[in-house]
Order: C-alpha cells, then sequence, then structure tokens
C-alpha cells in the first residue's frame, strides 16, 4: 500500500489538481475580460479615466457580473446554504430539496418500471420483437421537450407538485434500465442455462438464481445513467412551472432578474447533486458486487 | 361513444394475438423471416395509435388533456409551414451547426492531447464527470452571453456534446493492442502514419458511438435553451408558447416532428456507421 501512494498521487491526483487550477486561471482570465467593458462603461459615464489596474480588482466584485468570479460563487452558495433557515425559501437547500425529491420518486419508478418491463421482454418473445425496437427508437426522441406539457397537462387535471416532474424523471431513467436489464438478464451463457434446466430448475427458479444475480453489475451501470438523467429531468421539469422552487426554478428566476451569482449558484449545487448522486449509486454497486463475492 | 372503445380493444387482442402468432412461425424464405421481424414492431405501434385514438374518443377525453393521433396529424397538416420555420431554426441552425463543432471540437482536442498522457489522466475523469452533470443548465447564462437567437442554442449544444466526443475519442485511440502498435514501428510508421492507418480506424466504433449519443443530446439542448427566451420561432419556443395557449395539438404536432427528426438523424448517423466501420464485429454480424 505504501508503495503504490505515491505512484497514484502522481499518475491520478497530481494531472486532475492541474487540470483543474488550469480550468480556475483560465477562468479568473475571462472574469477579467466579460467584466471588464461594464466597468469600462461606467467610466465612460461618469466622465472618469479608468486604468486598468483600477479595473482589475472591480471585475471580481460586481454585483451582476456577466462571467462571476469562484470566489462569488462559493460566497453566495455559503451564504444561501449555511447561513439561511432550512426552511426559508431564499435557502438553496431549500430549493435543492425540491428537486433531489423529485429526482428520487422519479428515479424509483422508474427503476421498478424498467426491471418489470424488462422482465417482460426477457420472458415474453412478442413483447421482445414489438417492444424493442419502440424502446430503442424512443432513445432517439428528444422526450425532455414533452416536460412542459405533462406539467401542464396533469396541472389541469389536478395533479401537482411532485408527482409531474417525478414523472418526467420516470421517462427518463426508465430507458436505460430497460436496455441494460434485458441485456444482463440475457447474459448468462447458455451453458449456465442449460446447468438450470439439469437440475429441473423452475423458470423462477432460473430467474433467482441465475439471471437476477447475472443481471446485477449491468443494472448498476445503468442506475447510474439513470440517476443522473434523472436529475436532468427534474430540473428541466422545473422550467414550465413558472419559477416557484426547486434548481430548475432558481436558473428561471436568476435569468430573469440577470441574477448571474445565482445561476452559477444553482448550477454548481445540481452539479455537486449529481456527483453525490453517482458516487451513492457507485458505492452501492461496489458493495452488492462485493457481497455477492465478486473479485474486481 | 363505447363503440370506438370496444372497437379498439378488439383489434388491440386480434393485434397481440396475431403478433404472438407470427413470432413463432419459422418462414422458409429468408425474406419473410425479415418482414414478419418489421411487421411485429410496426403492428405494435399502430395498436397504439388504434388504441389511443379509441380511448380518447370513447371516454371523450378532452382534447386540452390529451388530443386523438388524428387530430394531430390534421393539425401537423395544416400548419406545415409554421413547423418548417420551427424546424429550420431548431434544428438546420442551432442543432446542427452545434453538434458539428462541438463533435469536431471535442475530436481536435482528443487527438490534440493523444501525445500527453499526462493531459489525458487529467482530462479523462473530468470528461467523465462533466458527462454526468446537468449541463443543460449553462442554457440561462449562454442565453445571456449570446443572445435570444439560434447562437446561443448553438454553444449550449456544443459545451453538451463535446465531452461525449472527447472522453469517447481518447478511449478510442487507445483501444488498439500493442501487438498492432508494434507492427506499425516495425514498418517504421511515423506517429501520423500509425495515427490515420491504425489508430483512427480502431477508434472509429468509439468515435461513432460518442456521435450517435451527441445526436439525441444536441436536440435536447437546443430545445431546452429555448425555453429560456427565443426569437418567435423554433421548436422549443413553439412547445412552450403554445401550451401556455392550451393549444395541445400543436404541441403533438411539434413533438412528432422533434421525434421524425431525432429519430432521422440518430438513423443517419448508424447508415454512416456502418458504412465506415463495416469491419467491426457488431457490424459484420448483422447487430447494431
Amino acid at each position: 500500500m505504501s508503495m503504490e501512494q505515491p505512484g497514484f498521487f502522481k499518475d491520478r491526483v497530481l494531472p486532475i489538481i492541474t487540470v483543474i487550477l488550469a480550468i480556475l486561471a483560465i477562468w479568473h482570465v475571462f472574469v477579467v475580460v466579460l467584466n471588464a467593458p461594464f466597468e469600462r462603461d461606467q467610466a465612460a459615464r461618469a466622465g472618469t479615466p479608468i486604468t486598468f489596474m483600477e479595473i482589475l480588482p472591480r471585475t471580481f466584485v460586481q454585483e451582476r457580473p456577466v462571467l462571476p468570479a469562484p470566489q462569488q460563487i462559493v460566497v453566495e452558495l455559503w451564504d444561501t446554504t449555511i447561513d439561511k433557515a432550512i426552511t426559508s425559501k431564499r435557502s438553496l437547500v431549500y430549493h435543492t430539496w425540491i428537486t433531489l425529491s423529485a429526482t428520487l420518486l422519479g428515479f424509483a419508478i422508474g427503476t421498478v418500471l424498467g426491471i418489470l418491463l424488462a422482465i417482460g421482454i426477457v420472458h415474453n418473445k412478442a413483447m421482445d420483437r414489438s417492444l424493442m425496437p419502440w424502446v430503442i427508437a424512443s432513445q432517439t426522441i428528444p422526450i425532455l421537450a414533452v416536460a412542459p406539457m405533462i406539467i401542464v397537462v396533469l396541472n389541469s387535471i389536478g395533479i401537482s407538485g411532485l408527482l409531474p416532474k417525478a414523472l418526467i424523471s420516470t421517462y427518463l431513467s426508465f430507458f436505460p434500465i430497460v436496455v441494460g436489464m434485458v441485456k444482463g438478464l440475457r447474459s448468462p451463457e447458455q451453458i449456465y442455462l442449460d446447468l438450470m434446466h439439469t437440475y429441473n430448475a423452475s423458470s423462477a427458479q432460473t430467474f433467482w438464481k441465475l439471471r437476477w444475480p447475472a443481471s446485477m453489475p449491468y443494472l448498476f451501470t445503468s442506475l447510474k445513467v439513470a440517476i443522473a438523467i434523472s436529475l436532468v429531468g427534474a430540473i428541466v421539469g422545473e422550467l414550465p412551472t413558472g419559477a416557484v422552487a426547486g434548481l430548475g426554478a432558481r436558473l428561471l428566476s436568476g435569468s430573469y432578474y440577470g441574477q448571474t451569482v445565482q445561476i452559477w449558484a444553482a448550477l454548481f449545487m445540481a452539479a455537486g447533486l449529481a456527483a453525490v448522486l453517482v458516487t451513492i449509486v457507485g458505492i452501492a454497486h461496489a458493495s452488492v458486487l462485493k457481497r455477492m463475492g465478486v473479485r474486481p | 361513444m363505447m363503440g370506438y372503445l370496444i372497437g379498439a380493444i378488439l383489434f388491440w387482442i386480434l393485434a397481440w394475438a396475431f403478433n404472438e402468432w407470427l413470432v413463432r412461425q419459422k418462414f422458409r424464405s429468408f425474406a419473410a423471416n425479415r418482414a414478419a421481424r418489421i411487421a411485429v414492431p410496426v403492428l405494435f405501434g399502430v395498436t397504439i395509435l388504434v388504441l389511443w385514438e379509441g380511448v380518447v374518443r370513447g371516454f371523450n377525453i378532452p382534447s386540452i388533456l390529451l388530443p386523438a393521433p388524428s387530430m394531430i396529424w390534421a393539425r401537423l397538416i395544416h400548419s406545415v409551414p409554421t413547423l418548417w420555420a420551427d424546424f429550420q431554426q431548431t434544428f438546420l441552425k442551432s442543432v446542427i451547426t452545434g453538434y458539428l463543432f462541438g463533435c469536431g471540437l471535442g475530436f481536435l482536442v482528443a487527438i490534440a492531447i493523444d501525445r500527453s498522457p499526462f493531459l489525458q489522466k487529467g482530462l479523462l475523469p473530468i470528461g467523465n464527470f462533466v458527462s454526468a452533470l446537468p449541463i443543460v443548465g449553462v442554457a440561462p447564462i449562454m442565453v445571456m452571453w449570446f443572445g435570444f437567437d439560434w447562437q446561443s442554442k448553438v454553444a449550449v449544444v456544443v459545451i453538451m456534446t463535446f465531452f461525449p466526443m472527447l472522453v469517447n475519442t481518447v478511449q478510442g485511440l487507445a483501444s488498439t493492442s500493442a501487438m498492432e502498435r508494434d507492427l506499425m514501428r516495425t514498418y517504421a510508421a511515423s506517429w501520423w502514419q500509425t495515427l490515420t492507418k491504425l489508430r483512427l480506424p480502431a477508434a472509429g466504433p468509439f468515435i461513432f458511438n460518442a456521435l450517435k449519443i451527441n445526436s439525441t443530446l444536441a436536440l435536447i439542448g437546443a430545445i431546452v435553451a429555448e425555453f429560456f427566451g427565443t426569437p418567435i420561432v423554433g421548436m422549443g419556443f413553439r412547445i412552450s408558447t403554445e401550451v401556455g395557449r392550451s393549444n395541445v395539438d400543436m404541441v403533438w404536432a411539434e413533438i412528432a416532428v422533434a421525434a421524425v427528426a431525432g429519430s432521422a438523424f440518430y438513423g443517419v448517423v448508424a447508415l454512416a456507421e456502418r458504412a465506415v466501420t463495416f469491419w467491426h464485429p457488431s457490424v459484420r454480424g448483422g447487430q447494431a
């Protein structure tokens, strides 16, 4: 282990840190370049000459910058998460929770539906032949375009709040799971299926003792894609409701009122949330495979 | 009114039974087998439409909730000029431009960092991470920077398509085996020759995988970016305003256009893949 550490640092951590630092450096340059015209404009209006050295520090503290400095975003994140009560509508934690709950509900429904459909497809030839081409074709359709309509239509029949957004997440997360699970349930080789046959196993026994365990790696790979896309669905689902609550609403209201720092803070929060969710699925993946005795 | 419903359900049961019968058949000729393979999903699609029409008419569902397919079709035929203008704005201007720029840029950056393992190790995990993020969220920022017209949508599409292309190309370029690379060395091939004659062709399946993923992402990015502000034309704009005016049949017509455009785009990329990577086992085996 002690032999591995320096290599791990040099091979994995160092390159990533270098690239991140490079991105931050480029970011700072762009902050100056993009925000300077506003300061020059202000100075020209006031009729006072302004030097570049005077402009430089001001570009990092503008209230509505074209590109906010990273530290402004961090301050905004701190203000809206730590300094505000969680129940406050100005707290980013509150909005994140709204989006997260829709994401998780949609993801759960999508996973259950996807697995059930995959089981049907694997066990019934007619379902396989008639459904599978449509499942694949549906992935080529920009289904997010339907989001506003689902929200408004469900609203008009009295379903509002969490469920419509969750349904969009369901719709998006459902396809990767069907495709992955069909592949996974079919992954046992003929020789194992024949073995189950010689044991006189029923099709339920074959399913629980062979197909289901064999499909786990495929399931978790799909789950990672599905949870990321569920989050996208929930965020986009919040756009047409007219900016009430949630990360998508923060994006929309930020863009209405030109609050760029708010947009970026919401964006970073969404990115962090996606990272946490994918990591949790990844940990679940590793622990399930470990319990099943799979060696990496 | 109930007649429609009963008719639709009868059609459903008959079509299901016919499909069950069809998948059990083994025809003598190759062509008949192929036709049967295509007929099953087509029949399923038709059944969905018939059932949809029957349920809408049978239960008298108001068209504001769910218009019947026949109504959507009528609307589609009547508003071809509007739909065409939206299609031009969103698909031809935003999607295609952004897709070409994003994929091209991802490809070029992947080639550029090919000689630096250090940069690859730094960029790959970040690229993979960014691919999982809700990038659509940059749409409001891009609209602020590049204005309401199609340029801002191009920017969103470029950002969305860049990372999948970068990650896949880098992986594809690394996919040749040491033996093949050694062979090129024994031929005294330069880096450039090895790239064009061995590594790029070997990366083909990976690159086309990214192109396929991106074809869907590009359309989603352009449509969602239009929710944040557009001139008065475009598919995303039309969808959000017609929803507001409760013209649900127009929304469905627009979705139908988006679906056909998305599938056709994907289909073209898939055909190009078959033509270019004809040597790959997945193509030779006759499975996509």
